[in-house]
């Protein structure tokens, strides 16, 4: 037996002054998978940056007076020049060549030497150039620069950017609608309904999705219908195949066969006991299409297959832009990085989406 | 298994039939003829068409372009871009070099990426796995295009170490940054899935029974755990075909390679309609080819597989 001191004991009954009082109060289903969301800071980091993307994109092309196509060859190719931030040293109208030092003439006006150095027994300079200066445009700011010919490099990205929201919205929406449907009818029917239906689908499955757009723009011309047509051909097969699956597996659970006994018809059952059940997996997938769908947009403009110039998507500019990487890099740089940044927190989000509407899969 | 093995084979050859179906009527359908020099008389073209088959009915038609398509891989002639050159001629000059970059790719691709799924899935939890998780995020966030870009102006063109556009004297320094440019998606695919079957892997019964009977860390490694890891590893290839294959038509544009890839931008550029068909049939071939392959291979190694209908339940 233990030995201790009895007295430091002390005996109490239950009543109201020591029971807990209960602090945390049950959260909904909403509750608790935003409050994982939350603790997910790709995510959360992820949203912000769409949302700031998605802010410039709309209001973006009024913040200047240019237009998206409009072509102004006295000043074409200037690099970007941003007021105040041009102070920093950065985007401030200026572009790096490099040069021989026999054949440079420094104007310092708007030249100077950033580096001397030797290569190949060759004394080699890199010069640092202010366009804007040279070409005598004072109070002209460009914040992205301008292209070949002249037009307004921002409002340009940031109406090509709308582009991408768009598919992304498109594809969100083939997903939910023809995806949901074709999966659930497949899945629910089931018999020879079903059979027929999977059949279908494993032969477009079977056409690599690049073939189909190729028909596709060889039959109309290429733009942002063909893509929008080659979308809703293509993009909802991944979405039916999981409501089928999941279909099917809920199809044999108890609590639907309770509602039917109660006498429910197929659709009560499917929009009250199947939906609910499924739409955090419906979500998710419909989120991981978004990336890939913007992808290809841009794969397509960048190939010649998607939005023709002057029309500008990121993908038009990006493929314009790669024209001249080697002498305006920054022609490229901003629709670059923007589709990368797109496409990266698509995906971010995406994953906090799964990992918090469905906390299984991530503590395993 | 045989009964599995020739459902997939009959579902490969319908794919197939569709699309030859598609290609036909778009051939049918699409506006000119192929004669349509103005000096030709209506009897000159009634008798050319008589030669080429073109007065028989469609249904007949279908079944000559099937037969000279699988049997003869015969294309017919490109219209535009080598005038009455054989399409079949064109596209084996280029194809040798799309493949040879493309297995390149898979081959840099898997290779990185299954050590760098193993490292992260052995090591879970440290600064390997946040690494790995980083790169697989990157591989398959940012476009290919933009890999093959940066790769392009930074090691092409600063840096000089790498031809920027391909050099046909110099064929083995000009694959270099293609092939890395496309392996990224492929490493980025296999690091990450390889990492979560390992993960899957050390939780199940059958480690713990090899690590409970006294076996070493590197033995229930190297024989229990990678051994099955890898099967799973076959089912990427799949979507991996897709990658290269809109992989291909990007980095051979941007490093002016001449295969099959650059081929077909060039001919929806012009509208050389016979040399698009052609193309996409063999993209539609290799793409069916590569998934029935993947299929048998996976019922041949998991028997489970086959025994439920070829994944498709999944």
């Amino acid at each position: 037996m233990l030995n201790y001191d009895k007295s430091r004991f002390e005996r109490i009954f239950r009543d109201s002054s020591n029971e807990r009082e209960i602090l945390v109060h049950n959260a909904s289903f909403f509750q608790d998978t935003l409050k994982r969301f939350k603790k997910n800071k790709g995510a959360v980091v992820g949203l912000i940056v769409i949302t700031i993307v998605l802010f410039f994109s709309l209001i973006g092309p009024f913040m200047n007076s240019y237009k998206y196509d409009q072509v102004m060859t006295e000043y074409e190719k200037l690099p970007p020049r941003i007021p105040i931030v041009e102070k920093l040293g950065i985007l401030d109208g200026t572009i790096v060549e490099t040069k021989t030092k026999a054949r440079a003439k420094i104007n310092p006006d708007y030249e100077r030497i950033v580096k001397e150095y030797v290569v190949n027994g060759k004394e080699m300079v890199d010069v640092e150039r202010n366009i804007y200066k040279e070409k005598g445009f004072d109070d002209v700011y460009f914040w992205f620069g301008t292209d070949t010919l002249g037009r307004d490099q921002w409002t340009r990205v940031w109406t090509g950017t709308r582009v991408s929201f768009y598919i992304a919205f498109l594809a969100v929406l083939i997903d939910m609608v023809i995806g949901i449907t074709y999966g659930m009818i497949s899945g629910y029917k089931g018999g020879r309904t079903d059979t027929i239906m999977q059949r279908v689908v494993e032969i477009i499955v079977g056409i690599p999705r690049l073939v189909i757009v190729t028909l596709l723009v060889l039959v109309l011309n290429p733009g942002l219908m063909s893509i929008t047509l080659a979308l809703i051909l293509t993009g909802w097969i991944g979405m039916s195949r999981v409501v089928r699956s999941q279909v099917l597996k809920l199809k044999s659970f108890e609590f639907i066969l309770a509602s039917r006994t109660l006498g429910s018809s197929d659709s009560q059952i499917i929009i009250k006991d199947i939906l609910p059940n499924i739409f955090g997996q419906v979500l998710v997938m419909s989120m991981f299409s978004v990336p890939s769908a913007i992808f290809y947009e841009s794969f397509l403009a960048f190939i010649g297959l998607g939005l023709q110039p002057p029309m500008a998507s990121l993908g038009v500019l990006i493929s314009d832009g790669y024209k001249s990487i080697m002498v305006y890099p920054h022609m490229l740089l901003f629709p670059v990085v923007i589709l990368a940044l797109l496409m990266l927190t698509f995906n971010l989000l995406a994953d906090g989406l799964r990992d918090a509407l469905d906390p299984k899969m991530k503590e395993e | 298994m045989t009964k599995y093995i020739l459902k997939r084979l009959g579902m490969a050859a319908l794919t197939l039939l569709v699309i030859l179906f598609i290609l036909f009527l778009l051939l049918e359908f699409m506006p000119g003829s192929p004669f349509n020099d103005e000096k030709l008389s209506p009897d000159q073209i009634a008798n050319l068409n008589a030669l080429y088959g073109l007065d028989k009915s469609p249904v007949i038609r279908f079944l000559i372009f099937v037969k000279n398509v699988v049997l003869h891989q015969d294309f017919g002639i490109s219209f535009v871009i080598k005038k009455n050159a054989a399409i079949s001629d064109m596209i084996s000059s280029r194809i040798g070099i799309t493949i040879k970059i493309g297995l390149q790719a898979i081959l840099i691709g898997t290779v990185t990426g299954i050590v760098l799924g193993v490292i992260a899935g052995i090591k879970r939890n440290t600064i390997f796995d946040t690494l790995t998780t980083i790169i697989a995020v990157l591989g398959v966030s940012i476009p290919s295009y933009v890999f093959a870009l940066g790769l392009s102006y930074y090691f092409g063109y600063k840096m000089r170490l790498f031809p920027i556009t391909f050099d046909i004297d110099d064929t083995v320094r000009s694959m270099v940054l293609p092939s890395i440019a496309l392996s990224m998606f492929v490493i980025a695919q296999t690091a990450r899935f390889m990492r979560m079957e390992l993960i899957d892997i050390f939780k199940s019964d059958y480690i713990q029974l090899a690590e409970s009977k006294g076996l070493s860390n590197l033995k229930v490694i190297i024989r229990h755990a990678l051994r099955n890891a890898m099967i799973p590893v076959i089912t990427v290839l799949g979507p991996l075909l897709v990658g290269l294959m809109t992989g291909s038509l990007v980095v051979e544009k941007i490093f002016g390679i001449p295969g099959i890839g650059s081929l077909l931008i060039q001919a929806i550029q012009v509208n050389d309609f016979n040399v698009v068909i052609a193309i996409a049939f063999i993209y539609s071939f290799l793409y069916i080819f590569v998934n029935l392959l993947v299929d048998l291979l996976y019922g041949i190694i998991d028997p489970r597989i086959r025994v439920q209908g070829g994944g498709t339940n999944a």
